[in-house]
């Protein structure tokens, strides 16, 4: 039996790669508890990873399509609504595994284009194609989220900035922005938590881990299969995600706070969470 | 091609698209019914009914559901295995969990070692169902919840005006008016239990996408075809599926919409009615 100090510098970092922590993972009978608190620990960096990455990126995706699906033009319309319905109609698990396969297909060797050779091989890793096809479908469900806010701006607003003179971009960024983000905001703070559960579909869904290095779920699934009893792994992983959940709605808690600071705080509208749907 | 598209197990794999179905089918009236039973339970005046509601609602909050689909399974599962261990076998005398096994008497083991192929798939399929039922019984005691407070606070207090009791005012009031708050809930809800049908393929069951990752492989695990990897064709298959799916439900949502909107006092219900006049 090894003791916790142990199990936590052989693990804490494991999810990195095998050069970070134990080349082997614990097995069978030599399964500690502390084994399983610290290497679910450890996957949860590629649940963040993914989710932070995945929803900062999505953030200027989906503020473009929004305004895409409000545009004047009928083709941009058309365009972003289709994206929108692509992403937004179906599972995001078939969506991994499309793209995974369609990524596969590219040739090994790399793509030549005017001389140079572009590498394909690091697009099917879980770490790039994964957060791509997270970045796409978050990107969708948000602009969803922020083209209904756009509608519902309130006329008035709209109006006084025509008074003041304002256009184009000054009005854009003075007036039509910030209150998109207000009106927007508790639904995408919602969308972001549903994100981060989503995450945990990675290593799930087409996407092979490489030397063992997955996500908190591969782990919780894979301590569950060692030692046959799901009454452990999967407790630890619930009170992670609890745990990050939490954090992530205080995070953007204070940036609803923020976006509010001009209204008087009996005014100020409240978040309202409620997370936890599977797409 | 219609011939290739025509063999046996391309058939199975039509025949998974009914499995799909199935799930849908079996899923949607248990976990409407479970949610029902929930919000009933959060709203009731009884302790004892409202906290183990409270704890089943906010469970399945907070936690991706995937975790759910992979734990109970094999809860109920390894629940059922001691059950039927502590009926059938009273005199077994070594401990159930031996190091990391789980370990139960031939007799107890869910279903028999002896038992059909179609009985082993079949109670992987109701565990699924199962699992199903209860995450999504949670979604729906939350939106059914949200539903009944919905109803405007005077159309109880008339209730209560004409001398109904609270279980009259209940069905003949509130029953029939939630569903208008209710439904958008819902619909958002069934979308998002077709879109994690998928996720049957981790809990072992032969659904579509055990079937496009068999035939579209180069070589799987049960047969090694002479094509090159069309998995990518598979899947695009499906996910045309999956839209199909989500597009025609979307439909007859907002058909449903509209009729439960009738005659209801909503800003839906004051457009339909200027619209009639």
């Amino acid at each position: 039996m090894r003791t916790c100090a142990e199990s936590f510098d052989g693990l804490i970092l494991r999810a990195l790669g095998r050069d970070f922590g134990d080349r082997l993972l614990p097995r069978g009978l030599d399964i500690t508890f502390c084994d399983q608190v610290f290497l679910i620990a450890s996957g949860m960096i590629w649940n963040v990873y993914f989710a932070v990455l995945a929803v900062a990126a999505g953030f200027v995706l989906a503020t473009a399509l929004a305004l895409s699906m409000g545009s004047r033009l009928k083709w941009l319309r058309k365009l972003a609504g289709g994206f929108v319905f692509l992403f937004r109609g179906s599972p995001l698990f078939i969506q991994f595994f499309f793209v995974y396969e369609a990524l596969v297909l590219l040739p090994k060797s790399g793509i030549e284009i005017f001389g140079l050779t572009i590498d394909t091989a690091w697009t099917t890793r879980a770490w790039a194609g994964a957060l791509f096809v997270l970045l796409l479908n978050t990107s969708a469900y948000s602009a969803a989220i922020f083209h209904g806010a756009l509608q519902s701006i309130p006329r008035g607003d709209i109006e006084a900035a025509d008074a003041y003179g304002m256009s184009g971009w000054t009005r854009f960024h003075r007036i039509t922005w910030p209150t998109m983000l207000r009106l927007a905001w508790p639904s995408y703070t919602n969308e972001a938590i549903f994100l981060f559960h989503a995450t945990t579909l990675v290593f799930f869904s087409a996407f092979p881990a490489f030397q063992q290095s997955g996500d908190a779920l591969y782990y919780a699934r894979y301590f569950a299969d060692q030692t046959f009893n799901p009454f452990v792994a999967y407790p630890i992983i619930a009170a992670y995600f609890i745990l990050a959940t939490l954090g992530g709605i205080m995070l953007f808690g204070v940036i609803n706070r923020r976006l509010n600071r001009h209204l008087p705080k009996e005014v100020r509208p409240k978040l309202r969470i409620r997370p936890q749907f599977i797409r | 091609m219609a011939c290739y598209l025509t063999t046996e197990t391309h058939l199975a794999m039509y025949r998974s698209v009914l499995v799909v179905l199935a799930l849908l089918a079996l899923v949607a009236p248990l976990a409407l019914g479970l949610g029902f039973m929930g919000a009933l339970a959060v709203r009731s005046h009884n302790p004892l009914l409202s906290g183990p509601g409270k704890v089943y609602v906010s469970m399945v909050r907070g936690v991706p559901d995937i975790i759910f689909f992979l734990f109970v399974p094999l809860a109920i599962d390894q629940g059922l295995e001691y059950l039927m261990h502590q009926i059938r076998c009273p005199d077994w005398s070594e401990p159930i969990r031996k190091g990391n096994d789980f370990v139960v008497c031939a007799a107890a083991k869910v279903p028999l070692a002896s038992s059909a192929a179609w009985v082993h798939s079949l109670y992987g399929f109701m565990l699924a169902v199962i699992a199903f039922a209860l995450v999504f019984g949670a979604f729906a005691a939350n939106t059914l919840h949200g539903a009944m407070t919905a109803v405007p606070r005077g159309q109880m207090e008339t209730a209560e005006a004409y001398g109904m009791s609270r279980g009259q005012a209940f069905r003949r009031i509130m029953l029939p008016q939630m569903w208008v708050y209710a439904l958008p809930g819902l619909s958002n809800l069934w979308m998002i239990l077709t879109k994690s049908t998928p996720l049957l393929f981790l809990l072992g069951v032969q659904d579509l996408v055990f079937w496009a990752r068999e035939l579209g492989g180069q070589k799987t695990g049960l047969f090694a075809y002479p094509h090159p990897d069309w998995r990518v064709w598979y899947f695009l298959g499906v996910l045309i599926f999956y839209l199909t799916l989500t597009w025609a439900s979307q439909k007859v949502f907002d058909r449903l919409m509209v009729r439960v909107t009738l005659g209801q006092a909503t800003a839906g219900g004051d457009a339909q009615r200027k619209a009639m006049a």
